[in-house]
């Protein structure tokens, strides 16, 4: 049940992508009543769905930027409640890896920008440091720059849970909700016009990612514009994981990070990801050539993925804009906060971001109580890091063979207060159908379990035509 | 303990039970990590098994049920994984119980196939609800009572395609298209017409999935044909063959695989580089019918009970069995010189007629003309005695 609308919340936040679930949380847990509006079937149906899962240093950040701040400070935050909530955190590393004499040239930069942004452990690596760790890289790698603090966390688990401690406070979460407009009162209120009805709140905070321009309308001529930038990945077979320990990184260029190689929560080996500008803000596709060139180039960088087949392919959509920087403001007069242009560090900076959108309630509107960390829940462990139920005594059967899945951790997808909205959400909460069969072996029992749930993906044999 | 473990209770593993407990070995186990034994015939309702081993035509459930009653005196342990198989046959497994570990005296590795997903083709577009292959189709059509499309595009034309065929007419619904990249079907000929007459699908040659489309469900493909791209509405796609062995349990391990048939090597006794460790049936390459597998399977099981009984030739003395020309791949990859008369099995990689030819030292032993098709089982038997004194052999097809 959602609140009568004439009890406004005291915030709406438009957008439940990871960033809008830690700025639901921590307004949630701060003790005011709040409400996330998601237009998708689940949360996490943007370009939260689709990135590359790593929970970022910021050493190669612009130094000074909001960026880098809130990168630094969102990845301490989950340093510090990653375990209480369960939630993993690969401590893998990264190597900037040069492969020629002009990436030789960048490292020293590359050096002094880690430090500027107070990324003090970054060092130089010898190119037989290098591939005594690393002995799987191709022989022209020249050495680099060891960057010790980066990680690969579960890009799922957490915003889930970040929503799950919001709901456990008080907050509600409501899917199919897109927000098609809103007005606001003389009394200041505002009243949004959503799929499921209309919601009034107090105060809205836009983290509508891609949508972030056309929600921003409803309060004012949005100062940023949403260009979308697409990321093709790979995710190679489990059996590829041992082909990287660090996360493989190339020397930056202008316009892009360039391919990442690095290991997955999951067990898997990534190799992405692309970049690639394009109007379409809704559809994410992956493309042969794309996918071959991704290939191409983890090959050139370790050769043993030739022999190394593909699990799966994804395309994400990154809300970048015209502007470099983050664009996150307040807007008093508005009853409005504004968290645009949240690009491929949103993971590693959602807890940040949630913690400035904080101050800045503080600063424009009113002071807050402090909050003490809630402790749990604890999240499903999806990770080969930790113990999974398979591998405990009298567990239930196993359902989906490459990942090991059993029917508890199937079912338990669609309990709780935040259930899968879709299959989408289904396999983030449960990782089913996600390994290198994708489904032979296992979409008959999955749908058995999820058909009652998600009744749009079967019909009955037979049944209506 | 068990002397003897099987991985897998499909028409390979049941039938070299089978074989073992014929033989006299009382100590026969059969893991599988499914809740039930029979393997992927228990999810092929329509007429076509059975033939090759029991002359019989049976369905795929009535064919498998009959595999597990004669694979009875095994010990069948369904909702078990294996999850290392390691040196020696030691064997970590996952039980409803709690994990386990065996110390066989052998092990015969039945793990089967699976097709090649839609990723691993490197398939552009979104990623909807819709698309499956014929394994995961014909199981919830047959077991599962669960339809996910009523038009979908059936992408490839191996045998397993016009199988994805039969089993959406028992469904009710019909495929909008075949697609296939050749120009011709990968199949045996007729299929075509089977396809167009008897089941009215459009069989789509010389044309290329491009990508899927669709948001929450697929809505269409974009297919290419002589340069020209165009839409097809469906809505879900059958993803159908380019089989795989099921083989990731031995990769990253100290078995020597076969990178050619995507399984383990073996020698003529169908042992793999481990010899504790016997393998049968497809996860030894890209799909043969279950007749082929269970003789497979029978003969697997054969020599583990020589094995037992401390006969079998030593694994050193054989010699590697290499592919040449327009052949994919040959096994066994390792023969022995003087163990009798040899079966070698091969595919072509494409459609193609030429001269195979057994080739040691610059002679040729044996020669045939061969008209070849990329799903037809190619053989060659080396007669006895043909190998003496030859250190390597080499098949080609030029």
């Amino acid at each position: 049940m959602t609140l009568p609308p004439d009890v406004p919340y005291d915030i709406a936040v438009i957008g439940a992508g990871v960033v809008g679930c830690a700025v639901f949380r921590d307004f949630s847990l701060s003790g005011l009543r709040v409400v996330l509006l998601e237009r998708g079937a689940d949360i996490l149906s943007g370009a939260s769905k689709a990135n590359s899962a790593l929970l970022h240093t910021g050493f190669d950040a612009v130094p000074g930027s909001l960026e880098s701040r809130l990168m630094q400070e969102g990845a301490a935050r989950y340093r510090r409640i990653h375990q209480g909530m369960g939630l993993p955190l690969l401590p893998t590393g990264a190597v900037v890896v040069a492969w020629n004499a002009a990436d030789e040239a960048a490292l020293p930069g590359i050096l002094e920008r880690g430090h500027a942004n107070g990324v003090h452990d970054v060092r130089p690596m010898g190119a037989d440091e290098l591939r005594a760790r690393e002995p799987h890289l191709a022989p022209e790698a020249r050495g680099g720059v060891w960057v010790p603090g980066e990680s690969v966390i579960d890009a799922w688990s957490a915003p889930l849970g970040y929503a799950l401690q919001g709901i456990a406070a008080g907050g509600r979460v409501l899917r199919r909700a897109g927000v098609r407009g809103g007005t606001r009162d003389e009394a200041g209120t505002w009243r949004l016009d959503t799929e499921v009805g209309p919601v009034a709140a107090r105060l809205v905070v836009n983290c509508a990612g891609n949508q972030g321009d056309i929600v921003e309308a409803i309060a004012r001529p949005s100062p940023f514009e949403i260009r979308p930038r697409k990321g093709q990945f790979v995710v190679l077979d489990k059996t590829a994981y041992r082909l990287a320990t660090a996360i493989i990184l190339p020397v930056p260029n202008e316009r892009t990070k360039g391919v990442v190689i690095s290991r997955t929560a999951f067990g898997n080996l990534l190799v992405g990801p692309t970049a690639e500008e394009q109007p379409d803000r809704e559809r994410a596709a992956t493309d042969t050539a794309a996918l071959e060139s991704l290939l191409a180039q983890g090959r050139r960088m370790i050769p043993a993925i030739a022999q190394e087949t593909v699990t799966t392919a994804y395309a994400g959509l990154r809300p970048a804009t015209q502007f470099k920087d983050y664009q996150i403001e307040a807007l008093p007069k508005e009853g409005w906060i504004s968290i645009g242009g949240i690009r491929s560090t949103g993971l590693t900076a959602a807890l940040g971001i949630a913690a400035h959108a904080r101050r800045l309630y503080e600063a424009h509107f009113a002071t807050l109580p402090a909050f003490e960390e809630p402790e749990g829940p604890v999240m499903p462990n999806l990770t080969e890091e930790l113990p999974r139920p398979w591998q405990e005594d009298h567990r239930e059967e196993i359902i989906c063979h490459c990942e090991m899945v059993t029917r508890r951790e199937i079912a338990a997808a669609f309990d709780g207060p935040l259930p899968a909205g879709d299959l989408g959400g289904l396999k983030r909460r449960s990782r089913c159908m996600m390994g290198r069969c994708q489904g032979f072996y296992c979409f008959r029992r999955v749908m058995e379990i999820a058909a009652p749930h998600l009744p749009d993906l079967v019909s009955p044999l037979g049944g209506a035509r | 303990m068990a002397t003897t473990v099987i991985i897998g209770a499909g028409p390979a593993g049941l039938t070299a039970a089978r074989t073992l407990i014929a033989g006299g070995v009382t100590d026969v186990t059969i893991l599988e990590r499914n809740p039930e034994a029979g393997g992927l015939p228990r999810f092929c309702g329509h007429l076509g098994w059975g033939f090759f081993d029991y002359h019989r035509i049976w369905s795929g459930p009535a064919y498998a049920r009959r595999l597990v009653a004669d694979a009875r005196g095994a010990t069948l342990r369904t909702n078990v994984s294996v999850t290392s198989l390691g040196p020696g046959g030691v064997l970590e497994i996952s039980t409803p119980q709690g994990r386990e570990t065996l110390t066989p005296r052998a092990v015969l590795l039945a793990a089967g196939i699976r097709e090649t997903t839609r990723a691993a083709r490197l398939i552009g577009g979104t990623r909807p609800w819709g698309v499956v292959s014929t394994g995961a189709f014909q199981e919830m059509v047959y077991a599962g009572g669960q339809m996910p499309f009523r038009r979908p595009v059936v992408l490839g034309t191996e045998l397993v395609s016009f199988s994805a065929l039969l089993t959406a007419r028992h469904a009710g619904i019909r495929p909008v298209a075949m697609i296939e990249e050749a120009a011709r079907i990968t199949a045996r000929r007729l299929g075509d017409l089977f396809a167009r007459h008897i089941l009215g699908v459009p069989v789509l040659t010389r044309t290329k999935l491009v990508s899927i489309e669709g948001t929450s469900r697929v809505d269409g493909v974009i297919v290419e044909e002589n340069g020209m791209q165009r839409r097809i509405d469906c809505d879900g796609v059958i993803v159908t063959g380019r089989f795989a062995p099921e083989a990731a349990l031995l990769r990253g391990g100290p078995l020597a695989l076969d990178p050619a048939t995507g399984g383990p090597q073996i020698d003529s006794f169908y042992r793999t580089s481990d010899p504790a460790i016997f393998a049968a049936g497809n996860v030894l390459r890209p799909v043969e019918h279950s007749g082929q597998a269970a003789a497979e399977g029978a003969a697997a099981a054969t020599a583990m009970l020589r094995d037992l009984a401390g006969t079998l030739p030593a694994p050193a003395d054989a010699i590697p069995v290499t592919p040449a020309g327009a052949l994919r791949y040959v096994y066994p990859q390792r023969v022995f010189r003087d163990a009798g008369a040899i079966t070698l099995y091969a595919r072509a990689s494409q459609a193609c007629r030429g001269t195979l030819r057994l080739k040691a030292e610059g002679r040729t032993l044996v020669e045939r003309r061969i008209d070849a098709l990329p799903e037809r089982r190619i053989t060659l038997t080396i007669p006895e005695g043909a190998l003496k004194k030859i250190c390597r052999v080499e098949l080609e097809l030029a």
